[in-house]
């Protein structure tokens, strides 16, 4: 080889390495901060990397986390790395690799936006680190009482391995200048579809939505709801889910494409409604359909609704991996995330438009009125007209309508 | 030192794609120890086959892989036959770079806003027609898979034609369809009688490169391919990101019959090949001239303007859709316009893109290095011995990415290597050299042996033979091959995600973040950001020769066809 080019080849190498060792994250092992020990978490926190792995599908949403991250480093000396999923499946990917490949310290993944399967997966599986959620000072504020579903996923008790970040409820939406009256019920749903044959759909199956949309019929046709609230047992689950088969033979045929192709997500289905290819669809938050607005997405005559009967409502937590790199960083960051003042611009519609988890009578007043003035966009439904929640069944009946779901309907072809 | 060049290329190639695949055959066979998977088992196996639908997720990923290949390879091959030396052709030529920048799935997502029933095409149609719904039919997302098909052939004609030019100057082409010409054979005949042939074997292995692409695509089939059920690939990441973590058994094995798919297709073009080999033999020695191929020669144009036309139309409805207000359908144009969305993203996009350099100038150098030293080693041995090993290179190309790269995530992470710029470059590599390697080899072989054993003679080192003979001469090839491993560095999401662990976020890790958000106005920005870097790079390739040889006007010359 010509000097010339081994020169070359070595300032290469250099230069790489250099780079490498530059943006290289060095894998370090972080004590368990003593939560209980506020002060001491901070210390710990005041430097440290946090990379929040988190669904990146919606700029309003990478803005706010921007913002929050933002704030951290201000007050607490926490940088915060958003890590932009399509799929919050991807980051329990990763911790998973981690475990197999020996990596108990030092993990790439500080910090998950989490609920549902994903929880309870993790929980399972002993990749989480906790239990600290409850003894983070903001928690104080969250409204336990009221909202059971901030210590309970999907059922499963949460004892303290994430803390609850947002509320989410299933919401209708349609475009008032095409449509004057509304299914509000299954049944009705399945009346106004037989007139309508090919205007609705709902995202395939296991897609989150999708499969929300399953739950939502499920709870309304089963009849004893409160079996959905227990793990499924293999002898009485067929039996139990027969109605919403039933419901489903009939709904199947009439739905957009015939059931035969389905939206991929739920801003999929935002984008039926808008071309006018479906007259109906959901999203889990009234406050999106608004910013879907507001971004061009929707015309301004979208509106929301909710079933008489309620729809389904759950929340969506943080949770930090059990071997994650900057444990402390990161319970200070979702700290911060339950405190009343991000909790408030999360709320606005102008920055998200997604519902609190804090209980309002034990907020300080100046907040109490902040959160009431509040102007929550023109398509957001206020906390008086969402009706019921309906409570989300435990995740093992999802695992089971989903299996038989593709057996039924996943193929067509 | 230069002797070792070829082995260290051929272990760099190689090592990854192992390593990803025993991570994904244990898991495959029950061994996950993280999950509780300690013995050996056929469970996985088991529950794969009792999927519903996998004979049609298996059939779609074929028959449509090899469907895709077949037209690509047939579109381009026609063309070529017709047109090679007509205007057409250098026009054809000349808006390849720009559609070769394009990644599969913004050329993908600019044919969905093209043809599905909501989409421009179809908006012109209820104009005339006087809709105010969109047609409820599965023109994307059809259940025959046709419109993946279409997506991914209107991506591979650009790559297979850059691969046929690379090969025609050594065919002798010119003198060949003169002589075909004078004994009386039509156009499209005397080409692929007397020069096919010659051709075929140089474009064998980008060819299988197609298919094993196209056999095992996902980002292309999630946008296009029928969902119910959708092919191998894409429910292989489904079943990956279940949140219920035992599915990565049954996942693991599923990449596994990935690779297998892919196998099984290659056996069969092979087959194809042999079948063709003997009837065209026949078909050439019987004589027959086909004068009259007009019909033929017009199908070649039509097909490749097409194909060409729909990628550029795409991204012309992609540029729109990036700037629009509400758009309403049937509307041809949106409401209004605004440029909002491009000013916010503004911060990120700078970002991105240094990332995405970060990345790609360390992966496409040490590429255009290795792939040098081994071409210059083979020279200077003198015999094309290892010619054959070098096959190795392409093993990257033709296993399914993603039946190696969970493993290899695992294997970074063992090594500690995992999140670090140097690892991530390195999985670059592992895709970026072979398309090197395959785009410079031929120039690097065509180029006549008489001009450095001339510098030899009067006396030169064989160094200098290298540095001031072979590599000027070879410039734009050089150039032209860093370009498209500039455009496969950008293009990588997988390997960017999983080995970086998603701390490098590149114009391609961003725009499949956003795009799961479903608005088309964020697809339509990173779908073009995607073609900044690429189309820059081409641009480059062009440009950097042309300023550098304005006063030899032989340099030029050489390299026209």
């Amino acid at each position: 080889m010509g000097s010339k080019m081994r020169g070359f080849v070595s300032a290469l190498a250099l230069a790489t390495g250099v780079a490498a060792a530059s943006l290289s994250v060095p894998a370090q092992a972080d004590p368990a901060p003593d939560v209980g020990n506020w002060q001491s978490v901070l210390d710990q926190a005041r430097g440290q990397t946090v990379y929040w792995h988190a669904w990146g599908g919606e700029p309003r949403i990478n803005d706010y986390i921007a913002w929050a991250g933002d704030q951290v480093l201000e007050r607490y000396g926490v940088e915060v790395v958003q890590v932009k999923l399509t799929d919050t499946a991807d980051a329990v990917t990763k911790v998973l690799s981690e475990k197999t490949a020996g990596i108990d310290d030092g993990g790439a993944v500080d910090m998950i936006w989490i609920n549902g399967e994903n929880f309870a997966a993790m929980k399972r599986n002993d990749l989480l680190f906790g239990p600290w959620a409850e003894q983070t000072p903001n928690f104080a504020y969250v409204d336990v009482e009221n909202k059971p579903t901030v210590v309970n996923d999907f059922t499963v008790p949460t004892d303290g391995f994430e803390a609850p970040w947002g509320m989410a409820q299933v919401s209708f939406y349609y475009d008032t200048a095409k449509l004057d009256t509304v299914p509000k019920s299954a049944q009705e749903l399945l009346e106004w579809l037989v007139k309508h044959p090919g205007r609705f759909a709902y995202p395939q199956p296991p897609n989150y939505m999708g499969s929300t949309f399953l739950k939502q019929i499920l709870s309304e046709v089963v009849e004893d709801p409160s079996v959905l609230q227990k793990p499924a047992n293999a002898a009485d689950a067929t039996e139990t889910l027969e109605p919403l088969w039933g419901y489903l033979e009939d709904l199947q045929p009439l739905l957009w494409r015939d059931g035969q192709a389905y939206p991929q997500n739920g801003a999929s289905m935002r984008t039926l409604l808008a071309d006018n290819e479906v007259d109906i669809a959901f999203s889990f938050s009234s406050g999106e359909v608004s910013s879907a607005i507001e971004a061009f997405e929707l015309p301004d005559t979208v509106r929301s609704y909710v079933f008489d009967n309620g729809t389904l409502g759950n929340t969506n937590f943080v949770a930090i991996p059990y071997n994650a790199s900057a444990k402390a960083g990161a319970v200070v960051l979702a700290d911060f995330l339950m405190s009343p003042e991000a909790q408030l611009r999360k709320q606005d519609p102008q920055y998200w438009g997604a519902d609190t988890v804090l209980a309002m009578d034990k907020l300080p007043t100046d907040m109490q009125d902040a959160f009431a003035n509040l102007d929550l966009g023109i398509a957001s439904l206020s906390p008086a007209e969402r009706g019921t929640v309906l409570p989300e069944p435990h995740p093992s009946w999802m695992s089971l309508v989903e299996t038989e779901w593709q057996k039924r309907y996943g193929v067509v072809q | 030192m230069l002797r070792f060049i070829p082995i260290l290329t051929i272990v760099l190639m190689i090592g990854p794609v192992s390593a990803g695949l025993i991570g994904t055959l244990l898991p495959a066979f029950g061994i996950l120890p993280a999950l509780g998977g300690n013995s050996p088992s056929l469970d996985p196996l088991a529950a794969l086959f009792a999927q519903p639908g996998l004979g049609s997720s298996i059939r779609l990923s074929f028959i449509n892989g090899l469907a895709a290949t077949v037209v690509s390879v047939a579109t381009v091959m026609l063309f070529c036959a017709a047109w090679q030396g007509t205007r057409i052709f250098h026009a054809m030529q000349r808006i390849l770079s720009p559609i070769l920048s394009v990644p599969h799935a913004t050329a993908a997502f600019g044919l969905a806003f093209l043809i599905a029933p909501s989409g421009w095409m179809t908006r012109v149609v209820a104009q005339v027609a006087g809709w105010d719904r969109p047609p409820d039919i599965a023109i994307i997302h059809d259940p025959w898979g046709l419109a993946m098909i279409a997506g991914l052939v209107a991506k591979e004609i650009p790559f297979l034609f850059l691969m046929t030019l690379a090969a025609l100057p050594q065919a002798d082409t010119e003198r060949t369809t003169q002589v075909t010409a004078t004994l009386g054979y039509g156009r499209v005949a005397g080409w692929f009688k007397a020069t096919l042939p010659r051709i075929y074997p140089q474009i064998r292995l980008p060819i299988l490169a197609v298919l094993a692409y196209s056999t095992s695509v996902v980002d292309v089939a999630i946008i296009l391919a029928p969902t119910t059920p959708a092919p191998l690939a894409v429910r292989i990441l489904g079943w990956l990101s279940d949140p219920d973590l035992a599915l990565r058994f049954m996942a693991s094995s599923a990449a596994v019959l990935q690779l297998v798919i892919v196998l099984v297709a290659m056996a069969v073009w092979f087959a194809g090949e042999k079948i063709i080999a003997i009837l065209g033999r026949h078909w050439a020695e019987d004589g027959r001239r086909f004068k009259r191929d007009k019909g033929a020669r017009g199908l070649g144009a039509v097909l490749a303007l097409v194909a060409a036309g729909t990628v550029v139309l795409g991204l012309v409805v992609l540029l729109v859709w990036s700037i629009a207000g509400f758009w309403a359908f049937p509307d041809l144009l949106p409401r209004g316009f605004s440029l909002r969305l491009w000013a916010r993203e503004l911060d990120t996009i700078g970002s991105s893109l240094a990332t995405t350099l970060c990345i790609g100038i360390p992966a496409v150098l040490i590429a255009v290095v290795l792939v040098l030293a081994c071409l210059e080693n083979e020279v200077r041995t003198g015999k094309s011995a290892g010619r054959r090993a070098m096959l190795l290179i392409y093993l990257p190309l033709l296993v399914p990415q993603i039946s190696f790269m969970f493993g290899l995530q695992v294997f970074f992470t063992l090594i500690g290597l995992e999140r670090t710029l140097m690892s991530v470059v390195l999985g670059h590599l592992v895709f970026v050299a072979p398309y090197v390697f395959l785009s410079l080899s031929d120039p690097f072989h065509a180029l006549d042996p008489r001009y450095g054993q001339t510098a030899l003679c009067l006396g030169a080192s064989p160094a200098r033979v290298f540095w001031q003979v072979r590599l000027p001469l070879l410039t734009r090839a050089v150039l032209t091959a860093a370009a498209v491993g500039l455009a496969v560095t950008v293009g990588q999401y997988l390997p960017t995600l999983l080995i970086g662990a998603g701390r490098f976020a590149t114009v391609t890790t961003e725009a499949v973040a956003l795009a799961s958000g479903g608005d088309r106005r964020m697809i339509g920005i990173y779908g073009l950001l995607q073609m900044v870097l690429p189309f820059a790079g081409f641009a480059c390739a062009l440009l950097i020769p042309a300023f550098l040889f304005r006063h030899r006007r032989g340099m030029m010359a050489q390299h026209k066809e």
